[in-house]
């Protein structure tokens, strides 16, 4: 089943084009990645599915109009932003009565059951929380709602590694199952390597790379070589390169792209370790190839780095 | 269900099943304006507060009382009246006045302040419409204050007045006269009247305005709701000399005075005939102007992002 179907979604704000004809198709019992710099259009995307912002082109949310149908929509979607906080003055008891006032299918028992395990005390308001706290407390009021659809948007942003880590772990383990669907988006990348389904780059309001881990998997290999065979290695026209401890590490696109060399991965493990890159590395390779359109860019050019 | 096997594998096939689809409005509603009595807790403590102060200031006079009865004799029929009812009418005014600062303060910061905090996207991440949460707002200033001014003002009444009583009884003097110059039920009915038909109907639409400021100004609501109608004014005056748009404000704030048949707002509900003001047109556009300035700010509120 389709959770999210987008077709040509455009959005503008003035003259910055935020997303420009994005399509996009998300099933049922997946975990979406959503991978891009800063402006790139992810937030803008999100909000278009959650229904905060209007948009041109063709979308639909489980069916609905997310626009037009925002109240219905958020019976079986949830979402937690760094940049949606909860209300500074409301206590943690008064935030379960409310979502248990105003959702029907929020579990109070649940949401209890997960604030039993963390340290926040009922009577506490919400800027008495560390920010660890508050995203505790939000997913623990997300997680008892029997929605169908997460969204989440930088939920980790400013979190230690240990609350980051506990983060998802409660979200694969006390909630993921094949019925429900996550779109995530988030900066720290090697935190969700294992536990996305499928990836998407969003650049410049584009989709400019969308696959599933599966595909990724197989797809894209990172080989270590030592400087002697490095020219050999470039000679397999890899998708990027850079040095890292007296070595070349080269990515190689494996799979059937236009400029697909078909390279084997024998060839490739004569050359060095092959293994598969980390979503940052690919992350860095996709955008490198994009860097001169935008100033600043650290990327390092696949050819120039050797010398 | 445990009679009913072939229902729950259905229901178990169809979680939605299980689960009310949508709650009613008004659980919708009463949780909306719960939020905002823990919000804005001023509501109620503000004209608790005036409440009290009145009470711990009548305590300091009802040693006078005594000395007041005796002399009662000498004065005229309006005057005695006057002596023993002045104190429940500071009190009456004092709560009504707090209560109309707070409804004013309340609606500039209703749909602006939860732009501010960011909390916005919380209380649109959860299955409430925007009209929903606009009219719990709207009932705040329109009824919920008014009524909570009318209990606070007839509590404090009756304990002033039994305080006083004990005193006239403590001096072996008769509490009827106390009883029958204060009026306790008439002036009440008189200050009920007064907050149905000025602090609710004629002053609608001035908090629909207000609400509508506080959902469209990205800053400073306060000055966007003041300075306009004073801009206008500014410039009737000099260009057209003449003070008709200031004519028509005051009119509208001071309790359409000219509708009520008395200068004084205050009194205007005890004198003037209910059907005078119920045929009003003044009153009916007012309505109808709140009526689509709450629509109006409903629907930015869907526009609106966070500041």
């Amino acid at each position: 089943m389709t959770v999210i179907e987008a077709r040509g979604l455009r959005k503008a704000f003035g003259t910055t084009i935020a997303l420009d004809g994005v399509n996009l198709r998300v099933d049922e019992g997946r975990i979406l990645g959503l991978i891009g710099p800063n402006g790139a259009g992810k937030s803008t995307a999100l909000n278009a599915i959650l229904g905060l912002t209007q948009y041109q082109g063709e979308l639909r949310v489980l069916g609905r109009d997310p626009w037009a149908e925002r109240d219905q929509l958020m019976r079986d979607v949830c979402f937690i932003a760094d940049v949606a906080v909860l209300p500074r003055w409301m206590r943690v008891s008064q935030a379960l009565d409310y979502v248990a006032g105003v959702h029907p299918r929020f579990d109070r028992a649940k949401a209890e059951g997960f604030l039993a395990k963390t340290d926040i005390q009922r009577k506490s308001k919400v800027r008495e929380l560390s920010k660890g706290m508050v995203t505790q407390l939000h997913l623990a009021l997300v997680m008892a709602i029997d929605a169908r659809l997460l969204v989440l948007d930088e939920p980790t942003l400013g979190l230690d590694i240990l609350f980051r880590k506990q983060f998802y772990d409660s979200l694969l383990n006390d909630y993921f199952d094949r019925s429900r669907t996550i779109v995530v988006t988030t900066h720290q990348v090697e935190d969700v390597q294992n536990v996305l389904t499928d990836l998407m780059f969003i650049y410049r309001g584009r989709i400019v790379l969308s696959c599933s881990m599966e595909e990724f998997e197989t797809r894209y290999l990172e080989v270590a070589v030592k400087p002697e065979q490095a020219a050999a290695a470039r000679a397999l026209q890899p998708m990027h390169e850079w040095q890292t401890l007296g070595r070349s590490i080269f990515l190689f696109d494996h799979g059937a792209g236009k400029n697909d060399p078909k390279i084997d991965r024998q060839q490739l493990a004569a050359l060095g370790d092959v293994r598969t890159p980390s979503i940052a590395d690919l992350f860095v390779a996709v955008m490198g190839d994009k860097q001169g359109d935008r100033p600043g860019s650290t990327a390092v050019p696949a050819q120039g780095a050797a010398q | 269900m445990s009679t009913e096997p072939n229902a729950v594998s259905e229901s178990s096939l169809n979680s939605q099943a299980i689960t009310p689809a949508s709650l009613p409005a008004t659980r919708l509603f009463y949780w909306s304006l719960r939020r905002e009595l823990w919000e804005y807790r001023s509501i109620y403590l503000a004209p608790l507060g005036f409440a009290g102060v009145t009470l711990l200031a009548s305590v300091f006079v009802l040693a006078l009382l005594p000395h007041i009865m005796r002399t009662l004799p000498s004065l005229g029929p309006a005057q005695q009246h006057k002596a023993l009812s002045h104190p429940y009418d500071i009190a009456a005014g004092l709560i009504m006045g707090a209560a109309f600062i707070v409804s004013i303060f309340y609606s500039l910061d209703a749909l602006y302040g939860e732009r501010r905090e960011r909390s916005i996207l919380f209380w649109k991440s959860l299955p409430v419409s925007d009209l929903t949460t606009v009219l719990a707002k709207a009932s705040v200033p329109l009824v919920i204050l008014p009524l909570l001014a009318f209990a606070i003002t007839a509590v404090t009444d009756f304990v002033m007045i039994l305080l006083s009583s004990l005193v006239l009884l403590a001096s072996g003097l008769s509490v009827a006269t106390l009883w029958t110059q204060v009026g306790l039920g008439h002036s009440l009915l008189g200050l009920l009247h007064h907050l149905v038909t000025v602090h609710m109907l004629w002053y609608a639409p001035l908090y629909a305005y207000l609400l509508l400021v506080s959902a469209w100004a990205r800053r400073a609501p306060f000055l966007w709701a003041v300075l306009p109608p004073l801009a206008i004014g500014v410039f009737e005056k000099i260009a057209f000399h003449s003070s008709h748009f200031a004519d028509f404000l005051l009119n509208r704030v001071g309790g359409g005075s000219d509708v009520m048949g008395a200068d004084f707002p205050m009194q205007s509900g005890m004198r003037s005939a209910p059907w005078n003001f119920l045929s009003s047109p003044g009153l009916w556009l007012g309505l109808m102007v709140a009526a689509i300035f709450l629509l109006v700010a409903a629907r930015l509120r869907r526009y609106r992002e966070p500041i």
